[in-house]
């Protein structure tokens, strides 16, 4: 086993042997976050260290275990994993200082139980990041769902227990009724689940039975929310903001749309994807679930709900990408996947610590708060203008790859529908901060800054933002290496 | 030992039916489980053996006595029963080694030791059904296990416990009539009661109708045997109110053995295709799995008692290895093999852990396991993973089940069934739900708990089982392999 092979494995292990100090631990909480944070730190470095294997065009890849003929659980980092687990390990240690100050802030119960499984989701993430064929994503998504379900559950009252009803019923029925189906029907067909550059199926198979497969991993990759199977998403909010801000933001939902790039690049490969059909009525479903979250998103009062709505709508501007079927809007989509991330969770860090602060959850209570929490309210205005996609943030670049992606399929109405979704976004997003500004109604109230762990991680994400509109070519790097221009 | 060699296959039946009147003439509780053990423990070594042998040298024919088959008695073991007797074996191990602690608890002193000899006599008639191949061998041994099944049942504390077992015994006698008309039957068309031999003469009558009402009163008969849905009744009273330890030997081995013997008389002597009407009575097998596995599976969601609850469970599992019956190929049969196995594990693990929990809170009702996710881990877990087990969930064995019907369906583009399959696993997914949210919600977020967990002696057969359904969920190269083995096997038996 080579060094990278090494670092691979471990990449994925070390989150979850993280789970044992931390369980240890429980009677010191200082030493046991002291122990999620080393943990995040290391598994951030291996993962650099794959990332520099696989920049150099070597991708390490190796076989677990076969657990039954022709299927195995097998990992292989390729550039789009490479960039969602550079991703999701670097935000994992921001949380992990955030977290800090927000469940103590917050005086969260079983806070020991919240990082053992905290660790535990970002174990399956880096697993299904790297995931060299459709079994071993399967196993790693549905793991991920059920290690989530005791953070959405978190606070363990009625509210929290129908939350996690819609949670489980939505995401397991599709991954298991839909996605399962699809998989072992792919597996029946071409006696093969392996994520290969151009795609496992060719002429042979019928175009019919391709084009409900394509549709019945879209809509089984529940974690990508596309409508009508969105609303675990909003009633997953109940969870702590760390969770909402990692996991429902980052991690959760960009697994799944991860998944559905990854099965479009590497199971139907884009060439095929675009002689399909269907995926022009998938970019439909997209372009309407992103027009229909922003009206939603609008109306909704309470902040952490606004932002999942939000949420919902950018996931779909991942799957419109990736139902372009062209080299631009897989990068568009790639990209998007990052630039959301440190837009998005930038924002739930800043509801998090308005929640801790002012203890407020309604934007409409919100009015003056940003005089008395500057930091905040500034972070939470570079993460807005991040998901509008405007300069000088990252949101920027995926944007205008989306838009060249969708401009070469000459669908207009899709056109339409991604401007008036960035539209829609400034709309819903723009007006909290300015209203924060705002003279507050009642002085009367002390609201300070939230802790310093929580502005640290605040600032931290936004200048990410930042950084990424300044240098984003790593990113597109890793994305433009895995399509083909020429197809032009 | 090599010169026992060629009569493993006598010991496996003979060993437990000796040690049965022993415990009877002993009666110290304690020497009568050592006993038990003992021939448990041989007789799993023993199983283990014959399989190696099956594998290394092919079916094993040895007649009882010396007597050539015509006359004599033979039995035939081949990849599928040698497999079917590991598990029976193995599970038997695992419900001794558990019922130590747990039938004191339950039992008078003076009865445990009638106890064991129903247990040990019930053992010898599962593994006789399982190797014999002699349709009335099979008869005298289903007998066997019968009667020492409605015994065992009426053991429970519950009076209920009586009326359980006297209905399991009305409706089991029913069946064993109805298989006793139809092997009688074919002995009068055939001339004989070998397997074999009948696999051999039956296809030329194939066009008398007496093959078919044969057929209709065998497939009957062990339908009732095995729990198929609409001839379930007899079930769930009887695994409710039978002592915990009990519950989990039967739900792993007694329903398992019917299954196989339903295959292999199904399959075997009956081959597909082989009369007109073949197609409409695989698709009635096809149709009562699927009702079965929905039926079942709705009413377990609406039980307050666990026992009951995961009885109904099993009926609808029933459904899905007759499903797998159903396909009649050889894909579809590997699936119920592999479920089979499956079912086994983690049905006998599900009903331990609900033992564990009647130990520590002497109840079995869905409201003794509020809050026993803090009081009780363990055990709370185990069912737990028990449950996700049955859904199907990755990493556990009932995942790779799922897998290879669903694959078996598709091979056949019965696409409606496949996700049909699947279906059903959100069916199963909503009582296990249940459960969890009553064991790990508390209604009082501030009460504090005191651990109130199972003997450890209870505890550690339970969880080397559920152990056994993850290993066997992450590699399930061997059952995989041997299930496969055992299906082509089943249909390669005529010579």
């Amino acid at each position: 086993m080579s060094i990278v092979q090494f670092a691979l494995l471990l990449s994925i292990l070390v989150p979850l042997g993280a789970t044992g100090p931390i369980g240890l631990l429980s009677r010191n909480p200082n030493l046991r976050e002291a122990a999620t944070i080393t943990a995040s730190v290391i598994t951030f470095i291996l993962v650099v260290v794959v990332y520099y294997s696989v920049k150099q065009g070597i991708e390490p890849q190796l076989t677990l275990i076969e657990p039954f003929a022709g299927v195995s659980i097998a990992f292989r980092a390729e550039p789009l994993g490479m960039l969602f687990a550079l991703m999701a390990s670097f935000l994992w240690i921001v949380t992990s200082i955030y977290s800090i100050g927000y469940m103590r802030g917050h005086h969260e119960q079983n806070q020991t139980r919240f990082f053992i499984f905290f660790a535990i989701a970002i174990s399956c993430t880096l697993g299904a990041a790297f995931a060299a064929n459709g079994f071993t994503l399967f196993l790693f998504y549905e793991a991920l769902t059920l290690s989530t379900f005791p953070l959405v559950t978190h606070k363990g009252d009625d509210k929290a227990k129908k939350a996690g009803r819609i949670y489980l019923f939505i995401l397991l029925g599709t991954s298991v009724g839909f996605f399962l189906f699809a998989l072992i029907w792919t597996w029946q067909l071409t006696g093969n689940l392996e994520f290969r550059a151009g795609g496992i199926f060719d002429s042979s198979h019928s175009r019919t039975v391709l084009n409900v497969l394509l549709v019945l991993y879209a809509f089984g990759i529940g974690k990508a929310a596309l409508m009508p199977f969105h609303r675990w998403l909003p009633t997953a909010m109940v969870a702590p903001t760390p969770v909402s801000a990692l996991l429902h933001a980052v991690a959760v939902v960009k697994t799944g749309v991860f998944a559905i790039l990854k099965i479009c690049m590497y199971l139907f490969g884009i060439d095929l994807l675009a002689s399909l059909g269907s995926h022009y009525f998938l970019a439909y479903v997209a372009a309407f679930t992103i027009i229909a979250t922003a009206i939603i998103a609008l109306r909704k009062d309470n902040l952490k709900a606004r932002l999942a709505y939000s949420t919902i709508g950018q996931l779909s501007y991942i799957v419109l990408g990736a139902m372009t079927a062209n080299a631009w809007g897989i990068v568009g989509g790639g990209m998007h996947m990052l630039m959301h991330g440190f837009g998005k969770i930038t924002l739930f860090f800043c509801a998090g610590a308005i929640l801790v602060a002012a203890h407020k959850t309604e934007i409409s209570q919100m009015r003056g708060i940003g005089r008395k929490m500057p930091v905040t309210m500034t972070a939470f205005l570079i993460g807005s203008i991040s998901i509008v996609g405007a300069p000088p943030t990252g949101g920027l670049w995926s944007k205008w790859y989306l838009l060249l992606g969708i401009v070469d399929t000459h669908e207009w109405i899709l056109l339409c529908a991604l401007i008036l979704g960035s539209l829609l976004s400034a709309i819903y997003l723009l007006p909290i901060v300015i209203r924060a500004f705002y003279p507050a109604n009642d002085s009367t109230t002390e609201v300070n800054e939230a802790p310093l762990t929580i502005r640290i991680a605040m600032l931290t994400c936004s200048a990410g933002c930042i950084i990424l509109f300044a240098a984003p070519d790593f990113a597109y790097e890793l994305m433009s290496s895995i399509v083909n221009f020429g197809t032009r | 030992m090599t010169a026992l060699t060629p009569h493993l296959s006598a010991l496996q039946v003979v060993l437990p039916l000796l040690a049965a009147p022993l415990c009877t003439i002993i009666r110290l509780p304690r020497v009568t489980w050592g006993i038990a053990m003992v021939v448990g423990v041989l007789c799993s070594i023993n199983a283990i053996a014959i399989l190696n042998q099956v594998q290394a040298n092919g079916t094993i024919i040895y007649a009882l006595g010396g007597w050539a088959a015509p006359w004599g008695i033979e039995y035939r073991i081949d990849d599928a029963n040698a497999f079917v007797l590991l598990i029976i074996s193995v599970i038997n191990v695992f419900g001794i080694l558990y019922a130590r602690t747990s039938i004191p608890a339950e039992l008078s002193k003076d009865r445990i030791s009638w106890l064991y000899t129903a247990w040990l006599l019930c053992f010898t008639g599962l593994c006789g059904i399982t190797i014999s191949g002699d349709v009335f061998n099979v008869f005298v041994f289903l007998e066997i296990s019968s009667l020492s099944t409605y015994v065992l049942v009426s053991f429970g504390t519950d009076k209920r416990a009586l009326t359980a077992a006297l209905r399991y015994l009305i409706v089991g006698t029913v069946a064993a009539t109805f298989y006793v008309i139809g092997i009688g039957l074919l002995y009068a068309l055939t001339g004989t009661l070998n397997m074999a031999d009948l696999a051999q003469r039956l296809p030329d009558l194939s066009a008398q109708r007496t093959v078919l009402v044969a057929f209709g009163f065998i497939a009957v008969g062990l339908s009732i045997k095995m729990a198929l849905f609409p001839f379930h009744t007899w079930l769930p009273n009887a695994y409710t109110f039978a002592p915990n330890a009990v519950t989990a030997f039967l739900a792993g081995t007694a329903t398992k053995a019917a299954i196989y013997v339903f295959m292999r008389l199904v399959l075997t002597i009956f081959p597909a295709g082989f009369f007109a009407n073949s197609t409409i009575a695989y698709l009635i097998i096809l149709a009562a799995g699927i009702l079965g596995a929905f039926v079942a599976s709705t009413i377990a969601f609406f039980r307050k008692d666990l026992k009951r609850m995961f009885a109904w469970s099993s009926i609808g599992q029933i459904g899905y290895m007759a499903i797998g019956l159903g396909l009649a190929t050889s894909a579809g049969v590997a699936a119920s093999f592999l479920h089979l196995f499956n079912h086994a594990l983690m049905k006998t693990a599900v009903f331990m852990a609900i033992g564990c929990l009647f130990a520590a809170t002497g109840s079995t009702t869905l409201t003794a396991l509020k809050n026993a996710g803090r009081t009780m881990p363990w055990t709370t877990a185990a069912i737990l993973i028990g449950g996700l087990s049955l859904i199907g969930i990755p990493f556990t064995t009932g995942f790779v089940s799922k897998w290879y019907l669903v694959t078996a369906a598709l091979e056949l583009d019965m696409w409606w069934l496949a996700a049909l399959v699947l279906a059903g696993s959100l069916v199963t997914a909503a009582y296990v739900w249940k459960i969890v949210e009553t064991a790990y919600f508390r209604t009082d977020p501030d009460a504090t708990f005191t651990r109130s967990e199972a003997p450890l002696s209870l505890l550690i057969p339970t969880w080397i089982l559920v152990i056994a359904n993850i290993y066997f969920g992450v590699n399930a190269q061997f059952t995989g392999a041997q299930a496969l083995r055992a299906a082509n096997a089943i249909f390669g038996f005529a010579p």
